[in-house]
């Protein structure tokens, strides 16, 4: 039964400790709508029947309303929506209050892109992981215009404002993935600022966090389409979005933002930063922070200047030349990276700088004065 | 019924009785004034349902259609932007509201006949004001012009701002001119409690509108200001507050719902008992009901802000008093229904449109308390089935009353009738293609799509195609329309004095009225739409 409303009114799925509530009360009041709809037409349909103009001599009687009846108009009605408000405002003030052990996750919208900061360190572009069953806290706030996180499986919504924090709160009740989508409107691309939740299981959950603590792959996780999602039967986030014409979709993805904001994208999204660090941490591949102008010792025995020239030559032919002390693991990117994908790549390697380290760290609520034109 | 023959008609009518282009353009008579406001809001209808059937084009597939995004954003404003202060704010008491009202009340024009005229050029000054704006650059704000983002919008606001705050005064003018009106212009035997039910809801539209527009017209001001001078009242960066722009716009904004859709309940009021022959089931309810809901109106802005971050309990008593305002809606609904009741009902199309308006207003209603339901609202605030609603009760309510009023009122105005067949065709198809248009948007809004998407994911494309479909049927019906409608002003029958056999007062003059509306001075000795008492048409 509960499927089969949930169904035919093309609700989501129920993610979230509140999702049910909020549904059951939605059923009811459809319900009530169409059994009143019902009622009012039957009675109109066979009014139009019985009392039909038979001539043009007509008299009609005057029939005229007693308070008894007017009484009636307004207290059935008045009855059913105080009980409903009463019903939705609970919720309401549950959805509206976190509990006290929540966790917390700082959520900074931008034009157009979702960033997700934990107090314990990493942060992330577009994926805003989460264990199951526990309570998460949001703190949301808005680095230019007013934005609104918006996770329909959830049930949840809150505006993202410029100069304020604001809050919201969630318990998922299921691992998986969920949309998340911007719901105010915010200029050119705001029907593309999409996310996603990823919640995890326990055990899942347990081990990320430990990973994130060691600190090796701080932006690791930014990757919205690694293998086990796949596996999970959940389209990746690209494919999602761009699914109706991906030609158009990549220009549009080309155009977002300034340059290292979109290598800061493409690098989360092309999985760079599974083997590159961006904090100075060794890892699989050099790490990210301070490369650009670096001097690097080749395996042949020359150095090189990490210039525009050799960074590109190394997305686009790794093997090469390749950096001493690393394995020939990196594959090319030759083919995959369109031009303007790679300048984004270079930019934001360029921002990567020691004494810059906004990149890695949770920012507060900075609003640009746009200026009046 | 004596249906009075055609020669019944006065010769002389406001229509013959000066026909040069100077006369129209200088007219101080209500009449003309309707007739050109009725064309003017005809136009920013044709514009504003150009920019919807672009939209809908648009949004046929998921990705890219037709148009670019910013070609998208553009349009969607504009088209709320008209289709708003355009069309629907002007469209019924402007219109017919300055035709009938006097007439309806014994006078010989509204109190203040000039205003009336200057209420017209600067509705029109406007109007031309927001088009250039639109031509210009086209704001890509969304017609709320929410901020922070209309003070950066890369787009020209400014010209729109100041055009839409133009036609403010306009409304607010009209709406001081029929205020004063019913007090002082009443005929003998026109006492509080004989005033046509359409008469108390533009009054009571017009209370809204001198009370509210004043705070639209400052925070568009305050919106133009920021822009151009940079000051910092909504930007927080420099000690603004961007929300105080929702508290100030909804608090306009919300209300106008109400100078909308009260005409728009009027209207059906009239054409229900027209065609039903009856008296309205409770007059002094439906009356104050109107009351009950311009009043209410006014505590309601904050619905809108439920997931603002405003206080937890400010918005339940905003939640609250939402549901009041359905509270007198039912009110009316029951009464138009039980007006049904014993009744000689002729199913001709002005009535038909008022089932298509209980109808849709049933549902806009009902949906209307379900986002006035706090958690409700969370999931679905901001979503198309928003959009679903506020079409379903706002502009669903205006069209199918403006088309009603119409049809109902075009005997009146021009003498003429319209073919019965077509225009019986033309408001099925309305009706249906209504229904089929926004019926799918508000499970789109369930899914969990948001308002004002260029793109949207695969799995909701066959309800956007279905929407599609039905604004295809519903430019269709229009343009019936408007064919049938040209070609009945000069070549469809002419129009016996009341076509209807109504006992509204306004079929107490000469379809089409004479230029003072009576030849002798009126007498209301029996109440409105009464039915047991036998009477021939006159004209005074």
């Amino acid at each position: 039964m509960e499927e089969l409303f949930r169904k035919s009114l093309f609700l989501p799925e129920q993610a979230s400790s509140i999702a049910k509530d909020v549904d059951h009360l939605h059923y009811a009041i459809i319900t009530a709508a169409l059994v009143m709809a019902a009622l009012i037409f039957g009675f109109a349909a066979y009014c139009l029947i019985r009392f039909r103009r038979r001539s043009e001599t007509d008299v009609t009687p005057r029939v005229q309303g007693t308070l008894g009846w007017e009484l009636l108009f307004v207290g059935v009605p008045l009855t059913t929506f105080l009980v409903w408000f009463y019903i939705g405002y609970h919720d309401f003030i549950r959805m509206q209050t976190p509990p006290p052990e929540a966790m917390d996750v700082y959520v900074v919208a931008k034009q157009w892109m979702w960033k997700f900061t934990y107090p314990e360190g990493p942060n992330a572009i577009g994926v805003l992981r989460v264990p199951v069953g526990k309570p998460v806290r949001l703190l949301l706030t808005s680095r230019d215009v007013i934005h609104s996180f918006y996770v329909p499986a959830f049930r949840i919504k809150q505006d993202a404002i410029p100069g304020a924090y604001t809050q919201t709160w969630f318990e998922v009740t299921k691992p998986g993935s969920y949309r998340v989508m911007c719901a105010e409107y915010c200029g050119l691309k705001h029907s593309e600022m999409w996310a996603e939740v990823v919640a995890l299981s326990e055990a899942d959950w347990d081990a990320w966090m430990k990973e994130q603590r060691k600190g090796l792959v701080a932006l690791k996780d930014a990757s919205p389409s690694g293998p086990e999602r796949e596996e999970s039967g959940i389209p990746a986030r690209r494919a999602a979005r761009y699914d109706a014409q991906e030609p158009h979709g990549e220009l549009m993805y080309a155009e977002r933002g300034t340059l290292p904001e979109r290598g800061e994208r493409l690098a989360a999204e092309r999985g760079c930063l599974k083997c590159h660090s961006v904090d100075g941490t060794a890892h699989i591949g050099p790490t990210w922070l301070d490369l650009y102008g670096r001097r690097e010792r080749l395996t042949t025995g020359e150095t090189v200047v990490a210039d525009e020239a050799y960074l590109t030559e190394s997305m686009m032919k790794p093997q090469d030349r390749l950096v001493e002390g690393f394995e020939p693991v990196m594959p090319s990117y030759q083919g995959q990276l369109g031009a303007a994908e790679v300048a984004a790549l270079l930019e934001y390697i360029k921002t990567l700088r020691s004494a810059r380290l906004e990149n890695t760290r949770s920012e507060g609520p900075v609003y640009e004065p746009g200026g009046g034109k | 019924m004596n249906l009075a023959a055609g020669s019944n008609q006065p010769a002389i009518t406001y229509l013959n009785h000066e026909t040069t282009v100077r006369s129209w353009l200088l007219t101080r008579d209500h009449k003309r004034i309707g007739v050109m406001f009725l064309v003017g809001v005809i136009f920013a209808l044709l514009l504003g349902g150009i920019f919807a059937m672009a939209l809908r084009i648009e949004l046929l597939t998921p990705g890219p259609t037709v148009m670019a995004p910013m070609t998208y954003n553009r349009m969607f404003t504009l088209h709320g932007v008209t289709m708003v202060w355009l069309f629907m704010i002007p469209a019924i008491p402007s219109a017919f509201g300055n035709f009938v009202l006097p007439i309806m009340l014994g006078a010989k024009d509204v109190a203040f006949p000039r205003l009336n005229l200057a209420s017209f050029y600067i509705y029109l000054a406007g109007s031309l004001l927001t088009v250039f704006g639109m031509l210009w650059s086209g704001a890509d704000t969304g017609w709320t012009f929410y901020t922070p983002y209309s003070t950066v919008s890369p787009t020209t606001v400014t010209p729109i701002l100041m055009g839409v705050f133009i036609i403010g005064f306009s409304t607010i003018i009209t709406g001081l001119n029929f205020i004063t009106t019913v007090h002082t212009l009443r005929a003998p035997g026109m006492h509080w409690t004989r005033i046509p039910l359409f008469v108390w809801t533009i009054y009571g539209t017009s209370v809204i509108q001198v009370v509210a527009t004043p705070v639209l017209g400052m925070v568009l001001l305050l919106v133009a200001a920021e822009r151009v001078l940079g000051m910092g009242i909504f930007d927080p960066s420099r000690g603004g507050d961007p929300v105080l722009f929702q508290h100030m716009f909804w608090f306009y904004s919300h209300p106008a719902v109400y100078i909308m859709v009260l005409p728009a309940m009027g209207v059906i009021t009239e054409v229900v008992c027209a065609y039903s022959r009856k008296n309205i089931f409770g007059y002094k309810m439906v009356a104050a009901s109107t009351f009950g809901i311009a009043f209410v109106g006014f505590f309601t802005w904050g619905h809108h802000m439920f997931v603002s971050g405003q206080s937890t309990f400010g918005s339940g008593v905003f939640g609250v008093l939402s549901m009041l305002v359905a509270i007198f809606t039912a009110i009316k609904i029951f009464n138009w229904v039980a007006t049904l009741y014993g009744g000689s009902i002729d199913l001709k199309v002005p009535l038909l449109y008022v089932l298509g308006f209980i109808f849709l207003l049933m549902f806009g209603g009902m949906t209307g308390v379900a986002v006035a339901t706090t958690s409700l609202d969370v999931h679905w605030h901001d979503t198309y089935f928003v959009v679903a609603h506020f079409h379903y009760i706002m502009v669903g309510a205006v069209l199918m009353a403006f088309l009603a009023a119409l049809h109902y009122w075009w005997p009146k105005m021009f003498g003429r009738l319209y073919p019965e067949r077509w225009s019986f065709l033309a408001a099925m198809t309305i009706i249906f293609g209504f229904i089929v248009t926004f019926l799918p948007q508000f499970l789109l809004g369930n899914m969990g799509m948001p308002r004002r998407y260029y793109e949207y994911p695969r799995e909701m494309q066959w309800l956007h195609v279905l929407s599609t479909a039905g604004a295809s049927l519903l430019a269709f019906g229009f343009g019936l329309i408007a064919i049938y409608l040209l070609w009945s002003l000069r070549y469809g029958a002419e129009a016996p004095v009341n076509a209807w056999g109504s006992r509204g007062y306004e079929w107490y003059s000469g379809s089409p009225p004479v230029p003072h509306n009576f030849t002798e001075a009126p007498r209301f000795e029996r109440e409105v739409h009464d039915y047991t008492v036998a009477e021939v048409p006159r004209v005074y």
